[in-house]
């Protein structure tokens, strides 16, 4: 679905990503987990090409992304990023349509997937006419995620999507996400610093430290895992990570 | 009370001095925001030409209008008909406030939210009109709001190069020092600053978003 081919990034004469190969298969979650400054963030926006790679190929659905027009392939990508990035001076309703309406969908048909979006996501329709000042930060994300939905992209890149929320929301939003998941299928790109996050929701994690990729692992190998980055993590999130791994949906 | 009788009894001229005042104020306002929004929006995406473009902006800024108009005067095309020059000056004086506040309102638009306009595909053209733009629409039109009125001060120098405009009774007053003659030209010079600050404001308030 997605692959990275000795892709590496500089910018400035700084290395930011090096020699990367990665491959994420159709239908699974791949979380990209590492500290601020390890190349994850640049990895995501690699796949979407808000930045292009220095060096190596990345190929979208088979394809090497220089042979799909940008736009094309960024409507083909959901985005959904920490600080949501609503549009502040739409709606809900608007800033979840406004993708399918700039491809032209027939107003009732915007109308049927705004309104059946907010359903996937678990918001009440009212909310169709708020603006994005007047929701919570839980909701808000929630409308991100919609809103990267609306245009039904086969792949999705979350960039810290729940990082900036409460405790309590962000299990709801993590539990969300997994129920989301199950039904939908979609190939996703998930960027967090948090352990238990990349244990709970990712198929495969892939660790990242100072622009390289350490190793990729399920969620169980990762806690038995002698990599000493790897066990770092693991030391450093302390006890109950085993239940964080099999929790799921729960 | 002898000012307003001045005005009254002059009232045909103190009309026809505004109208020429709201002339010159209202090409130069246009030709201005015409010039600068475009500007201001390139700047914005090419960081590069910002310092450029806006030191230029502050040095036509600092000189002297008096001396811009006298500076104009003998250019060929421009001379030849003396209002064309003073809508032109007024035009580069006005360019300043709007440059510089369509710069800071682009600017000034969340970057977490252009990125995600980026990001989920829009155009480049898309993400300025139905983003950027939007967003940004009040502090460009406060832009024009302030340039209006500093047309409507400067729009009086204009007179001394024989463009006419409310400017005619304040030189003429100056020179017969008398302070009826002068009021005569600030007072409706005030209103019509006033008015102008207000009729943006109102459109302003028209076009911003919610």
């Amino acid at each position: 679905m997605i692959e990275f081919r000795n892709v590496s990034y500089k910018v400035n004469g700084v290395q930011v990503l090096s020699d990367l190969n990665l491959h994420v298969a159709r239908g699974e979650t791949l979380v990209l987990l590492g500290r601020s400054g390890s190349g994850k963030t640049t990895t995501l926006k690699l796949v979407n090409r808000l930045l292009s790679p220095s060096s190596g190929k990345i190929l979208v659905h088979g394809t090497p992304q220089e042979e799909i027009d940008v736009i094309k392939l960024r409507r083909g990508i959901g985005y959904v990023i920490q600080e949501v990035g609503l549009f502040p001076h739409f709606n809900v309703a608007k800033n979840i349509g406004l993708l399918p309406k700039i491809e032209d969908w027939p107003e009732d048909r915007i109308r049927a997937r705004v309104h059946e979006m907010l359903q996937l996501v678990g918001l009440p329709q009212d909310l169709a006419a708020r603006y994005p000042h007047q929701l919570s930060g839980g909701q808000r994300q929630r409308v991100g995620v919609a809103r990267a939905l609306a245009a039904d992209p086969a792949i999705l890149l979350m960039d810290e999507p729940f990082g900036a929320l409460d405790p309590l929301t962000r299990d709801d939003v993590q539990r969300e996400f997994l129920l989301l998941q199950q039904r939908l299928q979609k190939t996703v790109v998930f960027v967090t610093h948090d352990l238990r996050e990349a244990l709970r929701l990712g198929s495969r994690i892939a660790l990242m430290e100072a622009g390289k990729l350490v190793t990729i692992l399920s969620p169980a190998e990762f806690l038995k895992s002698s990599d000493p980055w790897a066990s770092a993590y693991v030391r450093a999130f302390g006890d109950g990570l085993e239940s964080a791994a099999n929790r799921g949906i729960s | 009370m002898n000012v307003i009788r001045f005005m009254l009894h002059n009232r045909s001229q103190v009309l026809d001095l505004t109208l020429e005042h709201l002339w010159l104020v209202g090409w130069s306002t246009l030709m201005a925001a015409l010039i600068g929004i475009p500007l201001g929006i390139l700047i914005a995406h090419r960081t590069r030409l910002n310092k450029p473009v806006l030191a230029g902006a502050n040095i036509i800024q600092t000189i002297p209008s008096l001396a811009l108009f006298g500076f104009l005067l003998p250019v060929p095309w421009l001379g030849e008909r003396v209002e064309r020059l003073a809508i032109l000056a007024l035009t580069l004086y006005a360019l300043l406030p709007i440059i510089r506040n369509t710069y800071d309102g682009i600017r000034g638009v969340d970057p977490a939210v252009v990125e995600a306009g980026r990001g989920m595909g829009l155009t480049e053209s898309q993400l300025l009109f139905k983003v950027e733009l939007p967003l940004a629409v009040s502090g460009i039109l406060s832009g024009v709001r302030i340039a209006a009125v500093i047309c409507v001060g400067l729009a009086t120098i204009a007179a001394a190069i024989g463009a006419g405009g409310l400017g005619e009774f304040i030189f003429r007053g100056l020179a017969m020092v008398d302070n009826r003659v002068i009021l005569a030209g600030a007072i409706p010079a005030a209103v019509l600053a006033l008015l102008a600050d207000f009729g943006v404001g109102w459109i302003e308030k028209r076009l911003r978003p919610r």
